[in-house]
């Protein structure tokens, strides 16, 4: 569903990515990963609008998409999380879900002012598809809170919650397992495998945590400095001497 | 007993300006919650409001219709939308081609919508004062007749009364409806929203709409206390506004209901107790204050830098 040619990125003098390749199909887990400055977040960035590329296509469901403005791009199902925690803080944890539905619960405003039956009902829909994420993220007890006093860990969840929310066809996490406790991995790992298997979603997934990584992709893409070295299985890359050299340096 | 009614009446005369700058104020605060800009046309859209009203009110009096509530109610709705307008207008024409381009250029493009605005009501209306209709007379007096009377106009009660409807529907519409929720997103943050699908461009026209809206309520309510407008009436009301929603907090909404109000006060006690004169001394100097020792407001967030 997801086709990338040869995507490149200049700034001025420095090519940050230089002809990266990768592809996402229907219900699949396909990882990008590479030493801290490879350009894996620059190549998101890229996909989801935030960069326009300087080179390559972006195909999404048959249409491209490479130097659309991003919420054109997330409005097509590829929606995204960033490495540091983005919500509405001082929003409580379910508003913060049905504010993501916004775009779905299309109603003018003299209809919200009079509450018309269809205005309830909804409004309705999207509270019932908010506290049915809650509950699949373990977060329905503290619906109310402010989504700025949750854990870490909590926040972290929410945000899988709210791009849910959205029903995306392809949801790319950018280091989703960063500062969580061996626990909370696991329970992302859960989760993260449930959206492909139960949702139907598929993940693209940037991460450090080599076990999160090699547990739960079908696929992995290897960027070294801008470049692509490698691409396969999870055991093709655990095997493959580049990579192992990218990781640890030349003997 | 003569002090403290002397007391009391330099207190509702201080609380009934202050709710009109907390009206105006309010369309400060909201709209620099969610762009991070001042709109310098605020104070005008204020002026063309109170226009508007009387406009109204003059050619509903032509007609023969002098029924009070039916009277007021047609002012209000035409000042609401003439005034809405001309605030979604002015977010098109003078903030929205130059969004994202450095902070002076929309500054200085609203100064100039502002200046157009005021000129275009001079060419129109005139430049000279034009009464305006009291249409609420009257009023209760308490205290002897030999000694110091307070009075509380009907026209202040309308005010206040009015104030409190529009502060309570504001509060509600912002907590509860999905515009509201909407709004409060894109003033936290702004990418995330528009990448959550929230037509952005949408909810900072509707924030200027309702800013503009509430404005025309204040410029109704102030043209009938004053019983004059003029095409300067707009300036010193949007400045006084616009300190009120810097004492508050600038982007807080309850911070310019309380910081308009304070300045009311603040102004009246000064008129009452020293002078007249030095009521805008005193309303400025409370501002260069706030800015040096709490320029956050007083119920403002400390600007957190965003990364």
């Amino acid at each position: 569903m997801l086709e990338v040619q040869n995507l490149s990125m200049r700034f001025g003098g420095l090519l940050a990515v230089d002809q990266v390749s990768l592809d996402v199909q229907e219900h699949e887990i396909v990882s990008v990963i590479g030493p801290n400055g490879a350009g894996k977040t620059t190549v998101f960035n890229c996909l989801s609008g935030f960069y326009k590329p300087t080179g390559g296509t972006i195909v999404f469901k048959g249409q491209e998409v490479q130097g659309k403005p991003d919420y054109k791009i997330s409005r097509l199902g590829m929606v995204r999380t960033f490495q540091h925690v983005r919500l509405f803080n001082q929003m409580s944890v379910v508003e913060n879900l049905l504010v993501a539905q916004h775009r779905h619960l299309n109603t003018n405003l003299l209809s919200g002012l009079i509450k018309t039956p269809n205005y309830r009902e909804r409004e309705q829909k999207s509270l019932d598809r908010a506290a049915y994420w809650l509950d699949r993220v373990g977060l329905l007890d503290l619906a109310n809170r402010d989504a700025g006093n949750l854990a870490y860990g909590q926040q972290r969840r929410l945000e899988i919650a709210r791009c849910m929310v959205t029903e995306p066809k392809l949801l790319m996490l950018d280091e989703p397992a960063a500062g969580l406790n061996p626990a909370e991995t696991k329970d992302l790992n859960q989760l993260i495998v449930s959206l492909k298997e139960d949702y139907h979603v598929s993940v693209l997934l940037i991460e450090h945590d080599m076990s999160l990584v090699m547990d739960i992709s079908d696929r992995i893409t290897v960027i070294n400095q801008g470049r692509p070295l490698a691409k396969g299985t999870p055991g093709e890359i655990r095997q493959n001497d580049d990579v192992i050299k990218a990781y640890l340096g030349e003997a | 007993m003569q002090d403290l009614l002397y007391f009391s009446q330099q207190l509702i005369n201080g609380l009934t300006i202050g709710s009109t700058y907390a009206l105006i104020a309010i369309g400060y605060t909201m709209v620099y919650g969610i762009i991070g800009m001042i709109n310098f046309a605020h104070g005008e859209i204020y002026m063309i409001g109170a226009y508007t009203a009387l406009i109204a009110i003059t050619g509903l009096a032509t007609l023969g219709i002098a029924w009070l509530p039916l009277v007021l109610i047609v002012a209000l709705i035409c000042a609401m939308i003439v005034s809405s307008s001309m605030g979604w207008a002015v977010e098109r024409v003078a903030y929205r081609p130059v969004r994202g381009r450095h902070r002076l250029i929309p500054l200085i493009s609203a100064i100039g919508m502002s200046i157009f605005l005021q000129n275009y009501v001079h060419l129109a209306q005139g430049s000279r004062n034009v009464g305006f209709p009291a249409l609420i007379d009257g009023s209760f007096r308490f205290g002897s007749s030999e000694g110091f009377q307070l009075s509380l106009s009907y026209m202040q009660i309308t005010i206040f009364i009015t104030t409190l409807v529009c502060m309570t529907a504001l509060s509600l519409f912002i907590s509860r409806s999905r515009i509201g929720r909407a709004c409060r997103a894109v003033s936290q943050d702004l990418g995330m929203a528009n990448l959550l699908g929230i037509d952005t461009n949408r909810i900072i026209s509707a924030t200027f709409v309702i800013g503009a809206a509430l404005a025309a309520v204040a410029g109704l309510l102030l043209g009938m206390y004053y019983g004059s407008v003029d095409p300067l009436f707009g300036f010193i009301a949007g400045l006084k506004a616009f300190t009120a929603a810097v004492l508050g907090g600038i982007g807080s909404i309850p911070g310019a209901m309380l910081g308009g109000l304070i300045l009311g006060v603040a102004e009246s006690m000064t008129s009452g107790y020293l002078s007249g004169e030095y009521k805008d001394v005193v309303a400025f100097g409370l501002l260069i204050l706030i800015l040096l020792f709490k320029p956050t407001g007083l119920l403002g967030k400390p600007e957190v830098e965003k990364i």
